[in-house]
């Protein structure tokens, strides 16, 4: 029965695919779950979206959103017609296929992410040997659309937020990509259903999620980092910083195509956490050995929730950086903090097991983070701003 | 360390959204429509005209005397006088507007309007929901939507309407007064210089009585020149107010030495 309702997504398709000719099942059985998939996660961005406005809301002492339905459920709905029924509009000086290309590339890129990410026991659309590959293929090409966008709306606002999104996006790419590199190196894949198998043993009832080591945890923190400016998301949220550049790439958008830039920065949202929970959070496992009789799914998206609630507490609490701040984070801290970390985890892998390696590791991030990090506030002077005038 | 002003940063809106479900009194925003917060005293936003009594039309202490419209900086406001003449409040007959129109989507809610009048006849209003989908009309009020009784002044600035309560009153008694002084120092006259004439006696007794209409008419004939220029400005009585009493003696001076010239700038620079 347990093992039923784990599977009960995979019983349900393969039931729905026995109605059908053997020669149509392979490609029924893609274009299902790729509609499973399109279908779900605007259904969560739309929960989302409340779940962010209420919990901003609380945060700033408010009520937020409750006019629409019960507790404001529907205001997703009141707000996806009201995108629907406004007007489409297209500057004139405006690259018309361009800027019409650009959302396009962004929900499509977006949604490839999840084509390699398991979702819970056997519920993976592609088992790809090359799936963290894929993924990072398809997160950068999400920056590709945010240009378009920026350079096809032909408005110094949207070239700015470009500029600012793309300069930050590939600057985290980097420290994205060598957050996840040290856990190839220690499960030697780069399939993510192989990734999550590694996580799958428990020892006095607790998971080995790649977390509760030194490296990984360090790594976990720099991909948080990594994936928030990824995904636009405040702190990092420069690209659009409404008080200096009007809504930054997305300006010139309105009605529907506005919608769907801000259905692929959340579905963006929803797929870094779910790779994230997927390469240090064990993915579809259960926290406890106790819990393994819950369905796999639920773990998975329990964990995406938990992200998520961290994301809107996050924006909640941080001011919007400056520039400079952005990138001498990126280069000068979080860049030499996971080169250090792949160092970390080379030396975890060939001290052996016991209780050395664990002081060794931990004694040199700990370390590193201390030094570099009174290094970055040594440099930092509070007190009554100086103004400097051009002569 | 660094870092450290994050979790202390994390740990204070997490207090916060904690607190918002727990305590009352943390919550900073009211749920509008069907929650009000009280308008301060001092709030305004587009003028009204206030009158007296329970007839809208008879009461309105407006005299058409259009300084008002001459001050107005945006000029919103079109006053047209009436032909005939009705007793104001100390009984005077006065003109009163025929036509007065403010177009509050022109008023600039400057409060000069109310500054010069020196009838107390036009006051601040605070009602803000004026929304209207008819954005030519529905913004320009006419004398029926901008009158509001006197009531409905005490109630949205109490002290002020307390303080111009009792400056007319304190005016209605002096003009009386004087009326009745003239009255009977006029009676006095008729009575020695005609004093077998039972003819002059017969028309200057009625007027002795404290009457409005025969009292006032009777004073104004007596009365010196100076109270005879129209409009008579009411004198402020104490300077207890807080904002009423100063601008008024301004234009009560002015409308007294001036009154019929156009002003050529605002009262106050």
């Amino acid at each position: 029965m347990i093992d039923r309702l784990d599977q009960i997504f995979v019983l349900l398709k393969h039931w729905i695919l026995g109605y059908l000719p053997a020669s149509l099942q392979t490609p029924a059985g893609v274009i299902l779950s790729v509609v499973c998939i399109i279908g779900l996660y605007p259904a969560l961005f739309a929960l989302t979206t409340v779940l962010e406005r209420k919990g901003v809301g609380r945060i700033q002492n408010r009520l937020g959103p409750n006019r629409v339905g019960p507790f404001g459920i529907l205001q997703p709905m009141a707000d996806g017609i009201k995108s629907l029924t406004k007007e489409d509009i297209v500057p004139t000086s405006a690259d018309a296929v361009v800027h019409f290309l650009a959302p396009v590339i962004l929900v499509v890129t977006v949604f490839m992410g999840f084509a390699v990410l398991p979702m819970g026991r056997n519920m993976v659309l592609v088992d790809m040997d090359a799936g963290l590959l894929f993924y990072f293929a398809m997160g950068a090409s999400s920056e590709l659309s945010v240009f378009m966008a920026g350079w096809g709306s032909r408005n110094k606002y949207s070239l700015l937020g470009a500029m600012r999104a793309v300069a930050q996006m590939i600057s985290y790419e980097v420290a994205l990509l060598l957050s996840s590199v040290v856990i190839v190196m220690m499960t030697g894949s780069l399939s993510l259903v192989k990734i999550v198998e590694a996580q799958n043993h428990y020892s006095y009832g607790f998971p080995h999620w790649f977390i509760f080591t030194p490296w990984g945890l360090a790594g976990f923190l720099m991909y948080a980092i990594a994936g928030t400016a990824e995904t636009n998301r405040s702190p990092f949220d420069l690209p659009e910083g409404e008080s200096e550049l009007v809504a930054g790439y997305h300006t010139e958008y309105s009605g529907f195509k506005f919608a769907l830039f801000f259905l692929g920065e959340y579905v963006a949202m929803f797929s870094i956490s779910g790779l994230g929970s997927t390469l240090f959070l064990g993915g579809w496992t259960a926290p406890l050995a106790a819990l393994q009789w819950v369905p796999s799914w639920i773990w998975f998206f329990g964990k995406l929730f938990v992200s998520m609630c961290v994301f809107i507490w996050l924006r909640g609490t941080l001011p919007r950086l400056r520039q400079d701040q952005l990138m001498n984070f990126a280069w000068k801290f979080v860049l030499p903090m996971c080169l250090l970390n792949l160092f970390v985890a080379a030396l975890w892998r060939f001290l052996g097991e016991g209780l050395l390696r664990w002081v060794i590791c931990s004694g040199i991030l700990i370390l590193a983070y201390a030094v570099m990090g009174s290094a970055e506030m040594r440099r930092k002077h509070f007190g009554p701003r100086t103004y400097r005038y051009a002569e | 360390m660094l870092g450290e002003g994050i979790l202390k940063g994390l740990a204070e809106t997490a207090r916060n959204f904690a607190g918002s479900f727990v305590s009352k009194e943390r919550m900073t925003t009211v749920e509008y429509p069907e929650v009000r917060l009280p308008l301060p005293e001092a709030a305004r936003n587009f003028p009204f005209l206030v009158y007296d009594g329970n007839d809208w039309e008879k009461g309105l202490r407006c005299v058409a005397c259009q300084i008002c419209e001459k001050e107005c900086p945006p000029k919103c406001i079109y006053i047209e006088k009436s032909k005939d003449k009705k007793p104001d409040y100390v009984g005077k007959p006065q003109i009163y507007p025929a036509k007065f129109d403010i177009d509050i989507s022109v008023c600039m809610s400057c409060q000069i309007c109310v500054e010069v009048c020196p009838f107390e006849a036009i006051k601040m209003n605070t009602e803000f929901e004026l929304s209207t989908d008819d954005r030519f009309g529905g913004l320009l009020l006419d004398r029926k939507e901008l009158a509001k009784s006197n009531e409905y002044y005490h109630t949205i600035h109490p002290t002020e309407a307390t303080e111009v309560d009792a400056r007319l009153a304190a005016e209605k008694a002096k003009v009386e007064a004087k009326a009745k002084a003239a009255a009977e120092s006029a009676a006095a006259k008729a009575a020695a210089v005609a004093t077998g004439a039972s003819a002059a006696a017969a028309t200057a007794n009625p007027a002795v009585e404290p009457a409005y209409a025969s009292t006032t008419k009777a004073a104004e004939i007596a009365a010196a020149p100076a109270a005879a220029t129209a409009p008579a400005a009411p004198k402020p009585v104490a300077g207890t107010g807080t904002d009423g009493p100063a601008p008024i003696t301004e234009a009560e001076k002015k409308a007294a030495t001036e009154p019929a010239k156009p002003s050529e700038g605002e009262p106050k620079a």
